[in-house]
């Protein structure tokens, strides 16, 4: 028995990479999310440029532009001539924001006043705008407390002290990369069962492969290793691309890593099936795993939180395994989280695995009859 | 010259067959339900994943603080944290009992006060408050800290305000944001998404069509009439072009019943917009399907020349200006780069001319090039 599904999965194996449909699938999307997760996937906030309406001649005014000058984030400061070119400049997004300072503001903070500073942003990019904000408010704080000093206030009554766990300097590639492993192994495992066995239907092989003395339960096995293996593949080659190329430490275990990779390669390779159990051409498996994965994938937390997400999404997102995955990768890898607490994702998947791929027997079997 | 006249080229006649081409594939469409599907129910499908489902705002964060000896200036401190509407606060003795939660992801931040802060306080000594963030997700983990610093804040005003001391800062900001006064993400994220949706299903239209007359042999019999590369391909892109808008107005009035995005922009702008950025989608998918021939691999160029880089290089989640040279230059032949900051701000800020008329010099122009892509490509013959 173990010879004949051993013959069925290289069977299997040689109809993928024989196939130069399949070939590509395999090939060209690694790639190209691998450049696109490393360096496109950022919310940071570089290379901004700002814009200043200064009415005011004092020094104060000149401190902040100063200091505003110096923060990397900014590119290129565009100083204002009139107040007709604030709209101008953020309508036209040649600036994040305007920081208009007025006329009087170097004489009210000399007298020991409060003077107000305005700051206009761009709601279309409210995100970047709001971290632009955080940028200006620390230098403001800062200036603050030097002024505050040369009044001889006393000191302040508290302080914030600030750390980052799991990533000190909130990389963006250090949470991106390895979720990577999951975007990636979801569309292949899925997508290489779902359409095996809707080319197996669409030339008419599938009906010879139920004749041979395979049993049901072999083919099954059959048709799921190759998803299993190439997924594995593909993942180890991430992990191998965040540590190498990326430097990022994998905190976790090895064995926690793959207990989880192949219970998730397991689930998407159930939600194939169950798909290919549905359709009979290969078209259709493609859409149909297509309507899966682009909803999966948006969901899962890759792109944003899911905590952001309405309750009833976030319940939805139980069948999701890739959502499951995610926590579970960065559990593994950024936060070395121990067994029992990774196993409330892991059984999950479990289910799911068992789920669809009992549901996808019993689809087979009532169209074969 | 008595050279016979050549009756299947004059206008009137390409007139008519360009007619017949296009009603034939207004029939294959209505024919077959997935094209329909594709562009009258799929955007609705995405819009309303996107809608729902991608969101930056940390509107509800759940934080946990640890207070290692409580007393009436910790619960001070701990009712300015639960004033702020976007918190759930989860309390604790020590920061280690909060440490499980941190590590699956259930708390997106931790608030420790130290034993002695409420010494260190009464003594007139700086106590220190300590946050720590979750940094697997940066983008959170920065607006979790600004949020706590809020709260630190107006604790701190108060503070100084019952004890008689006025704590007026020398410099104050005052932020107005435009455009978007809430700060809601869903208000920019939703016209981007209508932009990947429409890059998706242009692709996918066209990138079937072509590919289908190939795979089916029907290419053969097309051939033997005296189509013109310029009729075959007009036939294919206007009746898409159509439903694409068709699925443009699906969506424009979705996002703005259903999500209550506003219109602030003309509906003259954003049909203009979307004719120029249709006429890239389109281009794009009849590219993949006439250098494929087969509708499968078509449809998987389609997908990584149009949704990968819209979702990635178009600025719609991720921002541009955060990577590096090389990416922010490409994207600049990235249709969707273009549409989602024009949708952006017609949505959002109205017609603004000079950035408008930027986005659709890039739009035409990248139609353009793509056109010609595509007629120099598109084969008339068998072999």
């Amino acid at each position: 028995m173990i010879w004949r599904i051993w013959n069925l999965i290289i069977k299997e194996l040689l109809a993928i990479w024989r196939d130069p449909k399949s070939r590509t699938v395999l090939i060209v999307p690694p790639m190209l999310q691998i450049l696109l997760f490393a360096f496109a996937a950022t919310q940071e906030v570089r290379n901004v440029p700002i814009a200043v309406f200064n009415e005011d001649s004092g020094k104060s005014a000149q401190q902040i532009i100063l200091r505003l000058e110096g923060v990397d984030a900014f590119s290129h400061i565009r100083m204002l001539q009139n107040e007709g070119e604030i709209r101008e400049v953020i309508d036209n997004q040649d600036a994040l924001f305007v920081l208009r300072i007025g006329q009087d503001f170097s004489r009210r903070i000399e007298r020991g006043e409060s003077a107000p500073l305005q700051l206009l942003l761009d709601g279309r990019r409210s995100n970047a705008a709001q971290i632009a904000q955080g940028y200006v408010a620390a230098i403001i704080g800062r200036y603050n407390e030097e002024l505050l000093t040369a009044r001889r206030a006393p000191p302040s009554s508290s302080v914030i002290t600030e750390r980052t766990w799991f990533n000190p300097n909130r990389e963006a590639q250090t949470s991106t990369v390895p979720s990577l492993m999951g975007m990636l192994t979801l569309s292949t495992a899925l997508m290489v069962t779902a359409l095996s066995i809707a080319r197996e239907r669409e030339i008419g092989t599938f009906e010879q492969l139920l004749v041979t003395p395979l049993r049901p339960i072999e083919i099954v096995i059959g048709k799921m290793a190759p998803g299993l293996i190439v997924g594995l593949v593909q993942g180890t080659l991430v992990a191998v691309v965040a540590v190498w190329l990326f430097g990022i430490r994998l905190q976790g275990s090895i064995a926690l890593l793959y207990l989880g990779l192949v219970l998730f390669l397991l689930a998407a390779i159930g939600v194939g099936l169950f798909i290919s159990s549905l359709v009979s051409t290969q078209q259709q498996a493609m859409l149909g795993g297509m309507t899966f994965m682009m909803p999966a994938s948006i969901l899962s937390g890759f792109a944003s939180p899911v905590a952001n997400m309405p309750e009833w999404l976030q319940v939805l997102n139980w069948i999701n395994p890739l959502a499951h995955f995610l926590i579970i990768i960065k559990g593994v890898f950024l936060r070395d989280a121990p067994l029992p607490l990774i196993a409330q994702q892991l059984w999950p998947l479990l289910v799911i695995a068992v789920f669809t791929v009992t549901a996808a027997a019993w689809m087979f079997r009532r169209k074969i009859r | 010259m008595t050279a016979p006249v050549d009756d299947t080229n004059t206008l009137a006649v390409r007139w008519r067959r360009l007619r017949a081409l296009m009603k034939k594939e207004w029939l294959q469409i209505l024919r077959d339900p997935s094209a329909l599907i594709v562009a009258l129910v799929l955007p609705l499908f995405l819009l309303f994943v996107f809608g729902y489902g991608v969101s930056l705002d940390a509107s509800s964060v759940r934080l946990g603080l640890a207070i290692e000896s409580p007393t009436s200036e910790t619960s001070w401190f701990q009712a300015s944290l639960e004033n702020t509407p976007f918190f759930r606060i989860k309390t604790a003795r020590n920061r280690a009992a909060l440490d499980d939660e941190m590590m699956t992801g259930h708390l997106d931040g931790i608030v420790v006060l130290a034993g002695d802060f409420s010494q260190k306080l009464a003594r007139g000594e700086t106590a220190p408050v300590q946050i720590i963030t979750d940094g697997s997700d940066p983008n959170t983990a920065g607006l979790v800290s600004g949020y706590v610093q809020g709260a630190w804040q107006s604790w701190l005003a108060q503070r100084a305000l019952s004890s008689g001391a006025v704590m007026a800062l020398p410099i104050r900001i005052e932020a107005q944001v435009w455009f978007n006064p809430e700060l809601k993400s869903r208000r920019f994220l939703v016209p981007g998404s209508i932009a990947l949706i429409q890059m998706l299903i242009g692709t996918l239209l066209t990138a079937l069509v072509v590919a289908r007359e190939w795979e089916r042999g029907t290419i053969e019999s097309l051939l033997a009439t005296p189509t013109g590369v310029a009729e075959f391909l007009i036939s294919k892109l206007v009746p898409n072009f159509m439903l694409g808008m068709a699925a443009m107005a699906v969506s424009v009035t979705a996002a703005v019943f259903l999500f209550d995005i506003p219109l602030r922009g003309s509906l003259l702008a954003l049909v203009a917009l979307t004719a120029a950025f249709q006429a890239c989608a389109l281009s794009v998918g009849l590219l993949a399907s006439t250098v494929s021939h087969s509708q499968f691999v078509a449809t998987q160029i389609a997908m990584f020349a149009s949704f990968l880089p819209g979702f990635f290089l178009s600025g719609f989640i991720f921002d541009l200006s955060g990577t590096p040279l090389a990416i922010r230059l490409l994207s600049y032949i990235i249709p969707a780069r273009h549409y989602v900051q024009g949708l952006q701000t017609i949505f959002l800020a109205g017609d603004v001319p000079g950035l408008l008329l930027r986005c659709m010099a890039a739009l035409m122009g990248l139609a353009c090039v793509l056109l010609v892509v595509v007629v120099r490509n598109t084969r008339t013959r068998l072999d």
